[in-house]
């Protein structure tokens, strides 16, 4: 997704002398053509996350729409004041166009241990004023947003997943992306509801089923509850499920609240990283099963729940 | 510098550190003694003549940009503002009151400033990033940092970019009045050499006398004219309180405030 993203930037970049694009001195196949084709709007800042912001930040005052890519965690929490002060609080005041890649949400870099993993970003980053927090699920979805990019100012995180992940959105003309979430499967009973890569495992769990429902939320902010309200009110059981710390302001926080605010006897379970660092190694769905993200546990619930 | 000129100068000087002073009177929460060791860079800046400002328009494009590192130092240069007309001079009679916009740390809220300020070693990262846009307008940012300032590691990695992308439309400025919040900085780390420091990083260092109105505005002429690729710091070195003796002899100067009796005795001293 990263990939489709970049390209649909340099595509833009052709027309619109403005754009900047600025990286931490990561990356990507994509990013080559870009460099080779537009080299006077191509910055390598080198391994500076805060110089990274801090020279966004300037680009954006002059009026520039800058992208700025660097590795999740790293982005999000070394540069964290630099977006506090010079994004979130500047754009409050002066249009301050700055997009922010960070590739690598959740658990991504699986093997490189927790200073990799990113369990953090939705919630720090949701909680900054003037904030948009984009979290897709698929590629088509992310170079949709490219475009939304450029004509909505303010401040933008873009969570992308490290890896390749297979399409979800054959078509997403239907989509409305201020809408911030898409209904993927209607069910009955129980729904699940997903960001990111976690949405590809809750649609593997939810076809094993008839009557299980899928709702993608791919804006975490700003999100339109009363819309999420009136897609789930119907259901007797949510099950969030995302590769972030749990109970401290990620999607769980932000569902159980429309949950709390509407009808607070649907059921809820959470599902996710617990309060710890994560350590130990394997690929992925064996750290989700180390932390209870694993088929067999959603599914379980779902049982418990679908009657 | 003609004579009259410089005269004209000081007694801005004067009449700016006056100001700050009645300010603080207000506002005892204004960094008082940080605010009084840049004075003179400000006076050259404004009253000098060294940036192209314009307080009818202040975000006229073709201005020189001024981001002000900072901030929390910079009280002083809410009078000067008043007196171009960025906003209305009674607005100084009520800095950090009910209502008012001129907070205790000066942000981009205010007409005249450029960035939010505030949290330290920002500004010149934040510069560079205008400097490349301005660069080929053949407009000129400067930036003012204290030296306490410099302890912050995204500074560095602003001044290896700045040379690395030849950002000779950047000016630093350090005010160089050599104590941080609770010691003298060669006491927490020391910044010496400053100078060969930066050259070597590539930066073109000029030290000056940052009270010395006549080598100060003639050292920043010079700097802002000179177009060659490598960015330039001028360090002024400057006396933290300058003007006031109660501030001025305190390594603790940063945080004190004065109360009604010391105002009034700094006031004599400033006549």
């Amino acid at each position: 997704m990263r990939d489709s993203f970049i390209e649909a930037v340099c595509e833009r970049m052709d027309e619109n002398k403005n754009i900047f694009f600025v990286t931490a001195d990561c990356g990507a196949p994509a990013l080559d053509k870009l460099k080779e084709d537009f080299s006077d709007r191509f910055i390598n800042v080198g391994i500076a996350e805060q110089n990274l912001i801090n020279v966004a930040a300037g680009l954006a005052l002059e009026g520039c729409v800058v992208y700025a890519y660097a590795i999740a965690p790293f982005l999000t929490m070394r540069a964290y004041e630099q977006i506090r002060q010079n994004l979130s609080i500047a754009s409050q005041v002066r249009p301050v166009n700055v997009n922010l890649i960070g590739v690598g949400a959740g658990m991504s870099y699986v093997v490189s241990g927790p200073t990799h993993h990113c369990f953090e970003d939705i919630a720090i980053m949701r909680l900054m004023p003037n904030m948009t927090v984009f979290s897709p699920s698929d590629w088509k979805l992310a170079a949709d947003f490219a475009g939304y990019t450029i004509h909505k100012s303010g401040p933008k995180y873009l969570r992308f997943d490290g890896k390749t992940l297979p399409l979800i959105y054959k078509d997403t003309d239907n989509i409305v992306l201020e809408n911030g979430f898409y209904k993927l499967l209607n069910g009955d009973k129980v729904c699940i509801i997903s960001t990111g890569y976690m949405t590809h495992k809750a649609l593997k769990v939810a076809s094993e089923f008839q009557n299980v429902g899928v709702i993608d939320v791919f804006i975490l902010k700003p999100l339109n509850e009363k819309l999420l309200f009136e897609a789930i009110k119907n259901y007797r059981h949510i099950i969030t499920v995302e590769e972030t710390f749990i109970n401290n302001g990620g999607l769980d926080c932000l569902v159980s609240k429309v949950i709390r605010d509407n009808r607070p006897n649907i059921g809820f379970d959470n599902l996710g990283i617990s309060d710890k660092h994560i350590f130990e190694l394997g690929n992925r769905d064996y750290l989700h099963k180390l932390n209870g993200l694993d088929e067999e546990n959603i599914k379980e619930i779902i049982w418990e729940n679908n009657w | 510098m003609k004579p009259e000129i410089l005269d004209f100068l000081t007694k801005k000087a004067l009449w700016v550190r006056r100001e700050t002073i009645k300010i603080h009177g207000i506002a005892p929460e204004t960094r008082l003694a940080s605010s009084l060791s840049d004075v003179e860079i400000f006076v050259s800046l404004y009253y000098g003549k060294i940036l192209n400002f314009n307080p009818k328009k202040p975000k006229w494009l073709g201005r020189d940009r001024f981001i002000i590192s900072k901030a929390h130092g910079a009280i002083s240069l809410y009078p000067i503002l008043a007196d171009f007309g960025f906003f209305e001079k009674s607005e100084l009679t009520r800095v950090c009151q009910k209502g008012s916009f001129l907070g205790g740390i000066p942000d981009t809220q205010i007409s005249g400033f450029e960035t939010v300020n505030g949290a330290l070693g920002h500004g010149l990262g934040v510069a560079c990033g205008s400097a490349i846009v301005l660069k080929s307008k053949g407009l000129k940012v400067f930036v003012l940092m204290g030296d306490g300032e410099l302890f912050e590691g995204a500074v560095w990695e602003a001044v290896m970019f700045a040379f690395q992308h030849k950002l000779g439309n950047l000016v630093l400025i350090i005010d160089n009045n050599k104590i941080s919040m609770l010691d003298y900085c060669k006491n927490i780390i020391n910044l010496d050499p400053l100078e060969k420091k930066f050259q070597a990083f590539g930066w073109k260092a000029v030290v000056v006398d940052g009270h010395n109105i006549d080598k100060l505005a003639n050292s920043l002429k010079d700097l802002k004219a000179d177009n060659s690729d490598y960015p330039k710091v001028l360090i002024a070195n400057t006396v933290k309180g300058k003007g006031v003796s109660q501030l001025e002899n305190d390594v603790l100067c940063h945080v004190k405030s004065l109360n009604k009796e010391e105002i009034a005795r700094a006031m004599e001293e400033l006549k």
